[in-house]
């Protein structure tokens, strides 16, 4: 089980969070043209990093999704940040 | 002879006596016992036998790390399979009984199987699953597969206690080592945690006698253990460490005796140390499995803890340099000890039932037991549990501690230390936090298994598995390993491997030609040891983890006898009437609602409510259907989709203002609603200018449809006389009742005229029994879910979920405008403009009729065509009812190109059935939605 610090509510156990994709995957604007393969990369492609990730996770007790920065690898987490542009 | 007990102090009490019974005879222990050491102080020698051959098995080792003792046992009139009788202490009353054997351990019928062995090879079982057909041998098979027997026994409130645990050190293992450990950090002011999966602590020095630090050991546990105590350290005995998780998590159950769920505690403690020993290796020689042949190691607690003297005549078989102390410590219980050279190629076994006598080196000695001892195995799970590597050390010809986790420390034997006082000092060091590396010199002369030996010998005692299963799974190339494992079934006895997988290695190292750590080792998983499988779970399942969603009206609906049942995480009438009149009772309800009116209770459905600024264009963003033109007061169908562009749920919503909307959502689907539109929100959206909120249990509904519902709610006076002559369909209006705020809507789920009032839930009662006394007169009446299900259907209303997959796409279900004419982003746009949007054989939703006179169609049921002369699933049917208004079955499916086969004949299929049906509109009655606005 590993514990997992929520930049809102602290350390909470893992089973309290849900992992939501990789971060910096920006959604395209789907009012343009956008092709097949570059949906397709936004979609469903992911680094799948062995090493150091920077993902998007949600701790649902609060419902915040957030950065986290955590190494696949050795399981360490470097950090947490909100997303939330009012609070960074 | 076989062993017996004999006088002297030891753990056991015996004062008292506890009464058990083995294969029906009585026999008695003592307390203290474990079911294995009271069976051996009476003289029985077979507890069991192999899981494969059948073949006579009683104890190797005397705890965790045996093998072979597998017992059932009955207590208090339940009954527990699969017992490790090595580790099961001792309850009077206990009756047990051996596994795998039958009529008994003794005489087994099926020990046949051991002259037929040639016939049951590693890899036997994967082969019969193959070829020629795994039902011509399935019944033989499971008659004679698996251990034990599982008892269909539940026993009311067996769930584990769960506690949270903090502590700066957790010390593992509270032998000499571990003892030493915990008291320098107790002393020098560390909250320390100490465990040990015995009932007593002291680990080996139970099973000695000589002096330590100038004391004796009984006097030296007993100081260390109050020093730890009066410094504040704690101490859990019979409490096993079975796992090492993430981040420092560990979990630790507590053996409370056979019947008596265990307490788990979960703590991630600052540091660890491991002080969890070393196993003894068995000698793998020819008939090496006999009873009688046991470790070294098992012979010393046996005798140290139970006062147990395994044999009178021991033949000890060794390459240890330390193993004179146990020999000394035997021959003084009284026993007659010989020490043979390990030479194993020579080495066999003689007896059948028991060991009579060991030949080695060309002659042959008389023995009733042989000790046998390859060296040692470090116990290392847990230091792999948390990530640490291995290091082959040739000395100790064992895999040691390497690299590893800062936070844990391995010491003594479980590092490779078997020397006392050196072991003493780096626990010290290490309770003190400092890391001495010294592991002092030992030699342990290689004794490994032969290939070339002639005659069987044993590796896995309990599965049967020898050094020449291993020699074929090489041969079939399973070399790996995980392959090896899992092709032998190596390792999955008791013990889980303790014993068995380093013989075993060392056999696929000398048939590869390779050293053994290029061998390498299996995956160390937790539990260390065997525990009950609720120490997982607790009282952490079923409604207490998803506690059933309550009704305000729920009283109301018991006052009618309605059967209730669970929908979504909802308790729902789901008709009203008695719970084996559910046909009569439904048919009744469809006529209710279509002739007159359905009173009905709304309340589950979801109600998000979206607010803010930018609420008007975060609605337009999350549906399908274009939400910004939405006016105040009116109310729009629409579709979630995921971006995948799948339908992910279907409701109405309906505007308050230019700032507030009210999603409607499935039942069942709300949570899954609220996290899909929090994601988007926060995603794509200024969380300050709009906000949702789950307002569904903030209010209670009560809907009213059919031809007399119009009359129903003006009688109620929710609305004024006036409102009613501009409440068209699909709109939304505030009244109130009995003075508080009423939503009335005008929506429909049944494809009548409908109005849902929503109040606040302490006025719903009264809304909900003034509607019916109201409705009675003409004709109106309460309707269940199961009938509001026909009624939908009848519609061709979906269900999402039932009536979609994980494949359909709006436009699957005839919803073709926003994807074609949307210009606004929408989530899942894009992809309903791929290629597998785009497919003209897309699963469509359509309606069926049955075509050949008989019942309803079954749902599931596949519509069958083919293709190049093979049968082809076309689509199949997702909801079928008989309509009791239009008096004929009808069925909901999703059919490739459903939307144009209208009118065609299609052949259903299910369980060997065939039907004919005729593809239709998804809506049986009244196509022009007349009735809706009636
Ligand atoms: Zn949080």
């Amino acid at each position: 089980m590993q514990r997992f610090p929520c930049p809102f509510c602290g350390p909470r156990d893992e089973r309290e969070f849900h992992f939501a994709g990789e971060a910096d995957k920006d959604r395209p604007d789907t009012t343009q043209d956008i092709s097949d393969e570059a949906w397709a990369d936004y979609l469903f492609n992911c680094k799948n990093s062995c090493g150091p990730t920077r993902e998007i996770w949600v701790h649902f007790p609060c419902q915040e999704y957030f950065i986290m920065e955590r190494d696949t690898v050795t399981m360490s987490v470097a950090g947490t940040t909100s997303v939330r542009k009012d609070l960074t | 002879m076989s062993a017996r007990r004999i006088e002297g102090a030891g753990l056991v009490d015996r004062a008292v006596e506890l009464r058990f019974t083995f294969d029906g005879k009585p026999y008695k222990g003592y307390e203290g016992d474990t079911v294995a050491s009271a069976l051996l102080a009476a003289g029985v020698r077979i507890l069991g036998r192999s899981f494969k051959y059948h073949r006579p098995r009683s104890v190797w080792g005397a705890w965790s790390d045996d093998p072979n003792a597998i017992v059932d046992i009955a207590l208090n009139g339940t009954r527990f399979p699969n017992c490790q009788a090595t580790t099961t202490y001792l309850s009077d009353g206990m009756e047990v009984r051996s596994v795998n054997a039958w009529p008994n351990a003794n005489r087994d019928v099926k020990s046949v199987l051991n002259l037929a062995s040639r016939f049951l090879p590693a890899g036997f079982y994967y082969k019969m699953f193959m070829w020629p057909d795994w039902h011509l041998f399935e019944p033989t098979i499971r008659k004679m597969a698996g251990i034990g027997t599982l008892g269909a026994d539940v026993i009311e409130g067996y769930d584990a206690t769960i506690l949270h645990e903090t502590c700066d050190l957790l010390v593992v293992g509270a032998g000499a080592t571990g003892l030493a450990a915990a008291r320098a950090a107790a002393e020098a002011g560390q909250a320390v945690l100490l465990v040990d999966d015995h009932s007593s602590v002291g680990g080996r020095l139970l099973s000695s006698l000589d002096p330590i630090d100038g004391q004796s050991p009984a006097d030296w546990i007993d100081e260390h253990l109050r020093a730890i105590q009066s410094a504040g350290g704690r101490v859990l005995t019979r409490t096993t460490a079975i796992g090492v998780y993430d981040h420092h998590a560990v979990s630790l159950v507590e053996d409370r005796g056979l019947g008596t769920a265990p307490i788990v505690r979960r703590l991630r403690p600052s540091r660890m140390i491991l002080a969890t020993g070393a196993i003894d290796r068995p000698v793998t020689f020819v008939n090496n499995d006999r009873p009688g042949i046991m470790s070294l190691d098992g012979a010393a607690e046996l005798l140290g803890r139970y006062r147990v003297l395994v044999g009178q005549e021991i033949a000890v078989l060794s390459n240890r340099p330390d193993c004179q102390q146990v020999v000394a410590d035997l021959q003084a219980a009284g026993a007659k000890v010989q020490v043979l050279d390990p030479n194993q190629a020579t080495a066999k076994a003689i007896g059948t039932r028991h060991v009579k006598a060991l030949k080695s080196g060309g002659r042959v000695v008389p023995c009733d037991t042989v000790l046998a001892s390859a060296g040692l195995t470090p116990a290392i799970h847990l230091w792999r549990h948390a990530g640490g590597k291995l290091d082959w050390d040739e000395a100790r010809q064992a895999f040691l501690p390497g690299w590893g986790p800062d936070w844990v420390s391995v010491v003594g034997a479980a590092n490779g230390v078997y020397d006392l006082e050196l072991s003493l000092m780096t626990a010290r060091a290490a309770g003190l936090g400092e890391c001495i590396a010294d592991r002092g010199t030992y030699t342990l002369p290689p004794l490994w298994p032969s290939v070339s030996a002639k005659g069987r010998q044993w590796l896995d005692f309990q599965h049967d598995v020898t050094v020449k299963d291993i020699v074929l799974a090489k041969q079939e190339n399973m070399v790996s390993v995980e392959h090896l494992k899992r092709y032998t079934t190596l390792g999955m006895a008791g013990d889980q491997g303790k014993t068995s997988n380093m013989p075993a290695l060392a056999t696929m190292a000398e048939l590869q030609g390779k050293p053994i750590p290029e061998v390498g080792t299996t995956t160390f998983r937790p539990p260390y040891t065997p525990i009950p499988l609720e120490s997982y779970t607790s009282a952490h399942k079923g409604r207490a983890v998803a506690p059933l969603k309550r009704l305000a009206l729920e009283g109301e609906h018991r006052k009618l006898n309605a059967a209730m049942g669970e929908y979504g995480g909802w308790l729902r009438p789901a008709w009203y009437g008695a719970s084996n009149e559910e046909e009569e009772a439904v048919a009744r309800e469809c006529n209710t609602a279509r002739n007159a009116a359905a009173i009905m209770d709304g309340s589950a459905l979801g109600a998000i409510e979206v607010i803010g600024p930018d609420a008007r264009a975060f609605v337009n963003f999350v549906y399908y259907n274009t939400m910004s033109t939405l006016k105040p007061g009116k109310i729009r169908y629409g579709f979630m989709l995921t971006e995948a562009g799948r339908v992910f749920d279907d409701g109405v919503m309906a505007c308050i203002d230019d700032t507030r909307f009210v999603i409607s959502c499935s039942s069942a689907h709300a949570d899954a609603v609220m996290a899909h539109l929090e994601n988007w929100r926060q995603d794509s959206f200024d969380p300050s200018r709009v906000h949702i909120h789950d307002a569904t249990q903030n209010w209670s509904t009560v809907t009213i449809a059919g031809p007399k519902a119009l009359e129903i709610v003006k009688d109620l006076g929710v609305l004024a006389e006036a409102d009613f002559d501009d409440f068209p369909h699909m709109s939304l209006k505030h009244g109130s009742f009995n003075g508080v705020l009423a939503r009335i809507a005008r929506v429909s789920f049944t494809g009548d005229t409908s109005y849902e009032i929503s109040v606040r839930n302490d006025h719903v009662e009264a809304l909900w029994q003034a509607a019916l006394e109201i409705g009675h007169p003409l004709g109106a009446g309460p309707v269940g879910t199961e009938a509001l299900v026909v009624l939908r259907a009848e519609k061709g209303y979906i269900l999402i979920g039932k009536d979609t997959d994980g494949e359909t796409m709006p436009h699957d279900l005839g919803f073709t405008v926003p994807r074609i004419k949307k210009k606004a982003a929408f989530v899942g746009d894009r992809s309903l403009h791929t290629e597998t949007a785009n497919r003209v054989d897309r699963k469509n939703f359509v309606g069926l009729e049955v075509e050949d006179g008989g019942g309803l169609l079954p749902i599931g049921a596949h519509i069958v065509g083919s293709e190049n002369g093979e049968p082809l699933s076309l689509g199949y049917v997702t909801s079928s009812h008989m309509s009791p208004t239009l008096g004929r079955p009808i069925a909901l499916a999703l059919l490739s190109n459903g939307a144009n086969e209208l009118g065609q004949i299609v052949t259903t299929w299910h369980m060997g059935e065939e039907r004919k049906a005729r593809v239709a509109s998804p809506c049986a009655l009244d196509l022009d939605g007349e009735r809706i606005h009636a």
